[in-house]
């Protein structure tokens, strides 16, 4: 496990709730290899957010991390002190967020917030201020040194969440952590935003975890994707195997379902029956099997195993340690 | 035969600044033109999208229709009725009509109301009191494919995809005949934005209203509506039949949203267009054709001299650029 920069093996975090144990991740299996883009989908309430919240260790008070663990850079993360944390975040992880309207405070100078974050390094205000303008340029912001002087309602939403990238990639972290990035731009700035995370990610050589419902930008971007499902990781693979030969049930059912894929116009678009499962009263085999087309009768019973399908392809299915699902 | 809905060189402005200065006459009162000059047409029982970039005015051409914002310009005729002018109290009557699912599906239901006040909310609001507000409910909800015990929850209890769904119960309450529809699949997965596309079809089958969808994504616009329009700088610069669109894209910045469309295929060719430089501020509009400091097809013509006009020679398919269709890089 030499070239992961983030493994996280076995991993369950359970929210205490007034309506019982709420096991929001149950034995999740994710590797992040170094200096590659890892693509993460699930729709919501899949425990998208409990996950990256579990690798910056900022979970709510109420969550429990039942089992597992997950190592960083050769370190287990749950083993450091508050302090040696707090040294990471920012650092060696960072992290983007969804809305590039909230992400800045508005009543400090975007020259003032990309000085301020570099309170650690011992640097003159005048070299921190060059690193920001530099920063700026890399992510394609023009006249960079006049704009630090502007304050955040002055830039475009597409600035803005370029500018919220040049500040996590500022200390060229190993992880950066993107959380829906281009779900409030338009097609044409999300192109834009993927183009310059491609560029710059090349350039640090950082891995990035990214979280997406946009299938359609995760098969560009990513090298691989990881799909979740109520609370389970039930696929990783490379995004080309993945795409093209899905093994799991729910990740095939999923990839039919993007409109994307339908050609032919269509005002019936294909859906996944059934509902969730309950995640305080989790059922005791597959978690997908009350919706699975393929379902037998071990899927019920006993939960699957992490099964390795190929190298790299992995998936939480009985099926696929028997044959290949078509 | 009139259109259900007539939309008209509207305009819509909004007031900046309002600082000291202004206030006491010292300096002038600017404002920018969110929305400037649209017009468009919807019959009954039609689906139109409306797409463009953030700030391009969809969300606020939206609440111009359904009276939240005041059009200073144009006409705004539902069913024949003049809406622009109207005060809150003329036009609550007509909010039985036109209904609106707004982008946030938690924000726009109130916490401290249940499931069950919120959708009978609207009859109590038209004063309608000789309806059963526990079977409306009940019936509500049916409507939408959640169970009726759903009823006694709070909008905390419910996921972002139920939220949606008691949205679009709340929109269809009062039997409307146009539903304002802004960014109903955002943050959605595709299965449960399949889910709910297909309920908002399946209404509209069997209640034959009208529907405005604002969007970014352009698979839900290709594949649900019938007629589209493509918002830059608060104006059309595109506008006709969905097929059309796609598949013969007249304005430059059409093609490049068309383009930029990512394919759910890791090894897909993909021809995109870059756009030069950032969308320019409305207090600043750019002269000439308004796309032209972006545009990557731009001509000599385009950066001097008039504004390139709305071409409507073709009913169903109309556009606004110099170059219409002739788009490559010289």
């Amino acid at each position: 496990m030499g070239t992961d920069i983030l493994t996280i093996r076995d991993m369950s975090i359970h929210y205490d709730t007034p309506r019982g144990t709420l096991k929001a991740l149950r034995h999740v299996n994710v590797n992040v290899p170094k200096g590659k883009i890892i693509g993460v989908v699930g729709e919501s309430g899949c425990g998208k957010s409990t996950l990256i919240s579990s690798i910056i260790r900022l979970l709510a008070p109420n969550a429990d991390m039942a089992s597992g663990s997950i190592t960083f850079d050769g370190k287990e993360l749950y083993d450091l002190s508050e302090d040696e944390m707090r040294g990471l975040r920012g650092t060696d992880i960072s992290m983007v967020f969804q809305d590039p309207m909230q992400t800045h405070n508005p009543v400090l100078t975007i020259g003032r917030q990309m000085t301020d974050i570099q309170y650690r390094d011992d640097k003159t205000a005048e070299q921190k201020k060059a690193r920001a303008v530099e920063m700026l340029t890399q992510v394609g912001i023009p006249d960079p040194e006049a704009r630090l002087e502007q304050y955040p309602h002055e830039f475009s939403g597409g600035m803005r969440q370029r500018i919220a990238i040049a500040m996590a990639l500022m200390a060229r972290p190993k992880l950066l952590i993107a959380d829906e990035p281009t779900t409030a731009l338009d097609a044409t700035l999300e192109v834009q935003i993927i183009k310059r995370l491609e560029e710059l990610q090349a350039d640090i050589g950082c891995s990035i975890l990214f979280i997406s419902h946009h299938l359609g930008v995760i098969a560009e971007l990513c090298d691989e994707v990881v799909v979740m499902y109520a609370g389970e990781v039930v696929e990783q693979g490379s995004v080309r195997e993945v795409f093209h030969s899905p093994q799991h049930p729910y990740t095939k059912a999923l990839l039919e379902c993007d409109p994307g894929h339908i050609k032919k116009k269509t005002r019936n678009l294909p859906t996944i029956p059934g509902e969730i499962p309950n995640l305080v009263d989790v059922p005791p085999g597959c978690a997908f099997a009350a919706r699975c087309p393929r379902v037998f009768d071990e899927c019920h019973t006993k939960r699957p195993a992490w099964t390795q399908i190929k190298d790299g392809q992995h998936a939480l299915c009985h099926l696929a340690a028997k044959e290949s699902v078509q | 035969m009139t259109a259900l809905l007539e939309v008209k060189d509207v305009k819509v402005r909004f007031p900046l600044g309002g600082g000291f200065m202004s206030s006491i006459g010292m300096a002038p009162k600017t404002s920018i033109e969110a929305v400037a000059g649209l017009s468009m047409t919807i019959e009954a029982g039609e689906t139109y999208g409306i797409v463009g970039e953030s700030g391009s005015g969809k969300t606020t051409i939206a609440r111009a229709i359904g009276g939240l914002h005041h059009a200073q310009e144009g006409s705004i005729k539902f069913n024949g009725t003049e809406l622009r002018g109207l005060d809150e109290s003329q036009f609550r009557p007509l909010r039985k009509d036109i209904s609106m699912m707004f982008q946030d599906p938690i924000g726009s239901l109130s916490p401290r109301l249940t499931i069950k006040s919120l959708l009978t909310e609207p009859y109590k609001i038209q004063g309608m009191k000789d309806r059963d507000l526990e079977a409306e409910a009940k019936r509500l909800l049916g409507m939408v494919g959640l169970p009726a015990d759903f009823a006694g929850r709070f909008a905390y209890q419910l996921s972002g995809g139920q939220a949606r769904r008691v949205g679009v119960a709340r929109a269809l309450a009062l039997d409307p005949k146009l539903i304002l529809a802004d960014e109903p699949t955002a943050g959605l997965d595709v299965s449960v934005q399949g889910e709910l596309l297909n309920l908002l079809a399946g209404l509209q089958n069997k209640l034959g209203l009208a529907m405005i969808i604002i969007t970014h994504n352009l698979n839900v616009v290709r594949h649900i509506t019938d007629r589209m329009g493509i918002m830059y700088l608060g104006r059309f610069v595109e506008e006709g039949l969905t097929e059309d669109i796609f598949s013969n894209p007249q304005h430059p910045y059409t093609l490049a949203l068309l383009a930029a469309n990512p394919e759910p295929d890791p090894d897909a060719q993909l021809a995109r267009i870059e756009l030069k430089g950032e969308p320019p501020s409305l207090i600043m509009r750019p002269g000439a054709c308004e796309f032209h400091p972006r545009c990557p097809f731009v001509r000599d013509n385009c950066s001097v001299g008039e504004s390139p006009v709305w071409d409507t020679s073709n009913p169903v398919h109309s556009h606004r650029c110099h170059w219409p269709g002739q788009h490559t890089t010289a």
